[in-house]
């Protein structure tokens, strides 16, 4: 059930050893990927962004982490059919990219916010959702300053209508329109969200509830089933 | 040399007060270098031998804390202190303040504060693992109360959050006596190898001392020199002496040092803090025994035409000083390149004792450097035991139910949330307990051990006996790490007083260091690391004595973690005596009744030792299913969050020999709720007779009401008043 996953790292990026953790206990074989290099290593099956504060973001979240070298080479990848995972930070640095639509802007109450917070997981049929069940219910840490999406009505009537709402608030903790708190790309290979599941994959600390993720990646790109489809 | 020394203006008495240094202090520096000081070398003399940086106050008695024992690897002295966790790895801690900074300008003097303990933990090696901050300001209807709280809290989450290290605990608290001064006490602690540890003195002559870092700058010229003196109503010309954080710096420098420090390449190490580079340099020169020479156009800089004297002074952030092996200067150099920081050499090891500071071939400072620190003024301030309180009065009757609704929302005890939400509590994917409980609980990553953290101190207590104050604030943190099911290793004292000219102050000094260090010695806690901030007044109003104990507790394995949460069924037991409820300086009295009267609770450290050992060895017999510590308020409040952490209801029996105010509010140390499975209750009954520990069946958990006697409240009512207070009050 192996699969090979490349964990970005900004110099900023302080999540990365926790999503290196749970994409290892999910059976991936995982390498650091330096945001100075200009290409990813041969035969990833997945791409993951980990949370933190990749250029400090004093100005816009992700900005310019989405303009540095390597990212160039993700955005090919993703346009090849490759699979892509930003969690918090590496969701703000997918939409600044544009592999993913909307914005994410500045906590509607103006502050961070870190508390474990209920989702629903709104679609099973993607890579990263399959091990749940449509509907439901996961407790995931949140921990952000700006998640707040936001989307033009268009944007967000077809996020809605092809069904690529990944996961919703029960109670939205930053003003997220519609309680989005992930996305899926029209490919459905590019997950964002601004949970943490990395961070849910221990009873230990966070809960359990994230494995999901990791376990219908390993599902799915273990088996290898979609590498080639 | 003297006349070499360039073009500065003329030291005049103005200069010499704006410096912070007295007559004697300037005549004293006039017979060690035998001639007047440059402006430089004033700034240099001025940054070592101010309060802050010298401890010419405290020293004396400082000197009396225990610091030693098995488990220390490195006491005070340092950058940070150091205790044995087992298996080759080191736990690197310390508490430090940033006090007046943060009153200036709340949200950068928070954040540096952050920032300044973080580089205090891994420039010895160490990667920061967990923080905690203890706050105190003025009363909430204060009106600079509410921006304080909210520009502190935000700055401490700004800088923690990014740089990415889990806040796991801390103190908040309100009292008039904090309206002119806060306090920001900033707690770090890191991981290290045993034998991977670094240390600031230099060895070996002709070595090159290095700059890491960011670029200097003008901030905080003179930083150090305004945190040790008083507050007026010239606060606001004081602003620009207050540094800016640049976390996401701070965070590269942390990995370019933890990377470099691999090569081999570190000889010795030493973060710029508080007198910059003056302060940094001297340090390393001092414990290696060697002298310095500095380089000064050499500095990278982000300002143009900065003087000897402002770039010797400035407290510009994240920034360090090495002296590096020669040989690895490449090497040292790419990995600095790596992280896109500034690196350059700008000086090296001389034989001499001497400082010397150059700048484009001029000498701006040539002075003795062992002095600059050897030397520095230390007093033995007079001082007086502090006037007894205010006797207690008679005790009000209460009606108990009602008069813990009322204070399970008041600012000093109601839910912390608000607060800690704003921090990133779970970054490292190691928090075991976050925030809330009697400690905060981090897994060593990659093992099953865990280290639990607490911050314990009730000022009022300190100011109405300071020797009680300082062993209780040591007692309850011991309480918190126990009833966490730690067993306590060390721990760092910040001490926070107003100023030691004063006679009566300095007996608040004296009193609470006789106290922690009583308790200290007793408790097996040896002090490894700290901080003092003094002149903690503005026009002449004192904070309250502020004694903050940050400590740390060891547990071999996560499965002996207690919480704080009952299950349905659970019998409760109190641990410990309550012989008449003591409500003297209670939280009852000060709160509802605006009440400072009578003595503290004396504290018992036999006690205190006996009892905190029976709830870990109950614990580890598996007996204990949730556990919690009696402080501010006692039973009934201890109760009511232990039903608040399950959710559960919970029953507390009246007494049959206290009376129901004393009983439930009485504030008597020595003392733990603890819940049991009713089929443990025998063995755990037993266990306390065969140790001799006093332990009382109270009541139990279950149903939806806390109910003190006869009488009961909704749990949800507590809950919604104890969750909302604080956001109400400063949202």
């Amino acid at each position: 059930m192996s699969f090979r996953a490349g964990v970005l790292v900004f110099p900023g990026s302080n999540c990365d050893r926790d999503m290196a953790v749970a994409l290892a206990q999910a059976g991936a074989d995982v390498t650091m990927v330096w945001h100075k290099e200009t290409a990813l290593p041969s035969g990833l099956d997945l791409v993951a962004i980990p949370g933190g504060f990749s250029f400090g973001d004093y100005l816009r979240c992700g900005a310019i982490a989405g303009r540095s070298p390597i990212m160039r080479a993700v955005v090919d990848f993703a346009h090849g059919g490759g699979h892509v995972l930003g969690v918090c930070n590496g969701f703000q640095v997918l939409t600044e990219t544009g592999l993913l639509p909307g914005a994410l802007m500045r906590n509607a109450a103006l502050k961070f916010v870190c508390r474990v917070e209920e989702l629903v997981v709104s679609t099973e049929q993607s890579v990263f959702t399959s091990r749940y069940g449509k509907g439901a219910r996961i407790e995931v840490p949140i921990a952000h300053h700006d998640g707040n999406y936001v989307a033009t009505p268009e944007i967000l009537a077809e996020l809605n209508g092809e069904d690529r709402v990944a996961f919703r608030y029960v109670r939205t903790p930053n003003g997220a329109m519609d309680d989005i708190a992930g996305i899926l790309s029209a490919n459905r290979r590019v997950l964002g969200m601004m949970p943490h599941p990395e961070r849910a994959v221990d009873a230990r600390h966070g809960g359990t509830d994230g494995r999901g993720v990791f376990e219908s990646l390993a599902a799915v790109l273990g088996a290898g089933a979609l590498q080639e489809a | 040399m003297t006349e070499s020394l360039t073009a500065e203006p003329e030291i005049t008495e103005e200069l010499i007060a704006a410096h912070g240094l007295k007559p004697d202090e300037y005549q004293r520096i006039l017979d060690l270098i035998g001639r007047v000081p440059t402006l430089t070398e004033l700034g240099i003399f001025s940054a070592m031998w101010n309060e802050h940086c010298s401890y010419k106050s405290s020293k004396k008695w400082l000197r009396t804390l225990p610091t030693s024992g098995p488990q220390v690897i490195c006491g005070p002295g340092e950058n940070a202190g150091i205790v044995d966790i087992g298996d080759g790895q080191a736990l690197v801690f310390k508490m430090e303040s940033h006090n007046h900074p943060s009153y200036i300008e709340p949200y950068q003097g928070a954040a540096t504060g952050v920032g300044g303990i973080l580089r205090d933990v891994f420039t010895m090696g160490a990667r920061p693992i967990a923080a905690m901050n203890a706050l105190s300001f003025g009363d909430p209807s204060h009106p600079r109360t509410r921006s304080l709280v909210n520009g502190v809290v935000a700055g401490i989450g700004g800088y923690g959050n990014c740089f990415g290290v889990p806040t796991v605990g801390g103190e908040l608290r309100f009292h008039a006596a904090y309206n002119g001064n806060c306090l920001v006490n900033a707690f770090a602690a890191g991981l290290a190898e045993a034998d991977a540890i670094f240390y600031s003195a230099a060895s070996g002559v002709g070595m090159p001392v290095v700059y890491l870092g960011a670029k200097t700058g003008r901030d905080g010229v003179g930083g150090a020199t305004m945190a040790s003196a008083e507050f007026d109503d010239t606060i606001e010309e004081k602003r620009p002496t207050v540094q800016v954080g640049d976390p996401f710096t701070e965070k590269r420098l942390m990995e370019a040092c933890l990377e470099l420090m691999k090569t081999g390449a570190v000889i010795s190490i030493q973060d710029m803090g508080a007198a910059g580079l003056t302060c940094s340099a001297v340090e390393m020169g001092d414990k290696g025994n060697l002298g310095i020479r500095l380089d000064l156009e050499k500095v990278p800089v982000r300002e143009e035409a900065m003087s000897a004297y402002e770039m010797m002074l400035s407290e510009s952030q994240e920034r360090m000083l090495m002296v590096l092996r020669p040989e690895k200067e490449a090497e040292a150099k790419a990995v600095f390149d790596k992280w896109d920081l500034d690196f350059a050499i700008v000086g090296e090891t001389i034989p001499e004792d001497r400082f010397l500071i150059m700048m484009h071939g001029e000498v701006k400072a040539d002075l003795p450097l062992k002095a600059l620190s050897g030397e520095a003024p230390e007093y033995d301030r007079p001082w007086v035991a502090p006037a007894a309180p205010p006797p207690l009065r008679d005790v009000p009757v209460v009606e108990p139910v009602a008069a813990l609704t009322e204070l399970m929302g008041r600012a000093n005890l109601a839910s912390r949330e608000w607060v800690w939400s704003q921090y990133d509590t779970m970054v490292m994917a190691d928090t075991a307990c976050p925030p809330g409980s009697d400690a905060g609980i981090v897994r060593v990553h990659g093992t099953e051990k865990a280290i639990a953290f607490t911050s314990d101190v009730n000022p009022r207590y300190c100011r109405a006996n300071p020797e009680r104050g300082g062993m209780q604030a040591v007692a309850e943190a011991y309480r918190n790490l126990s009833a966490s099911g730690a067993q306590p290793l060390a721990t760092t004292d910040n001490l926070n007083f107003g100023n030691p000219e004063k006679p009566e102050i300095m007996g608040q000094f004296v009193g609470c260091i006789q106290g922690l260090g009583a308790a200290c010695a007793a408790l097996d806690m040896p002090i490894v690391s700290g901080n003092v901030s003094l002149y903690n007044e503005t026009d002449g109003q004192a904070i309250l004595p502020t004694p903050t104990i940050g400590a740390v507790g060891l547990l071999p394995s996560l499965d002996l973690a207690i919480g704080m949460a009952p299950a349905e069924g659970d019998l409760v037991y109190l641990v410990g005596v309550t012989p008449q409820g003591h409500l003297g300086q209670s939280a009852l009295l000060a709160e509802l009744f605006g009440r400072e009267e009578g003595l503290p609770p004396p504290v018992d450290l036999a006690a205190e030792r006996r009892n905190g050992t029976f709830v870990r060895t109950a614990n580890a017999a598996g007996l204990v299913t949730a556990a919690h510590d009696l402080s501010d308020g006692g039973l009934a409040v201890a109760a009511a969050e232990m039903a608040l952490a399950s959710g559960v209801g919970i029953s507390i029996a009246e007494s049959p020999t206290v009376t129901p105010t004393g009983w439930f509010f009485g504030e008597d140390q020595a003392r733990y709720l603890v819940a049991c499975r009713p089929e443990d209750a025998a063995a755990l009954e037993a266990a306390a007779q065969d140790t001799g520990v006093p332990l009382t069946r109270l009541g139990k958990a279950g149903g939806a009401e806390i109910r003190l006697g006869d009488a009961g409240v909704a749990l949800e009512v507590i809950a919604e008043r104890h969750g909302r207070a604080l956001a109400k009050l400063l949202g």
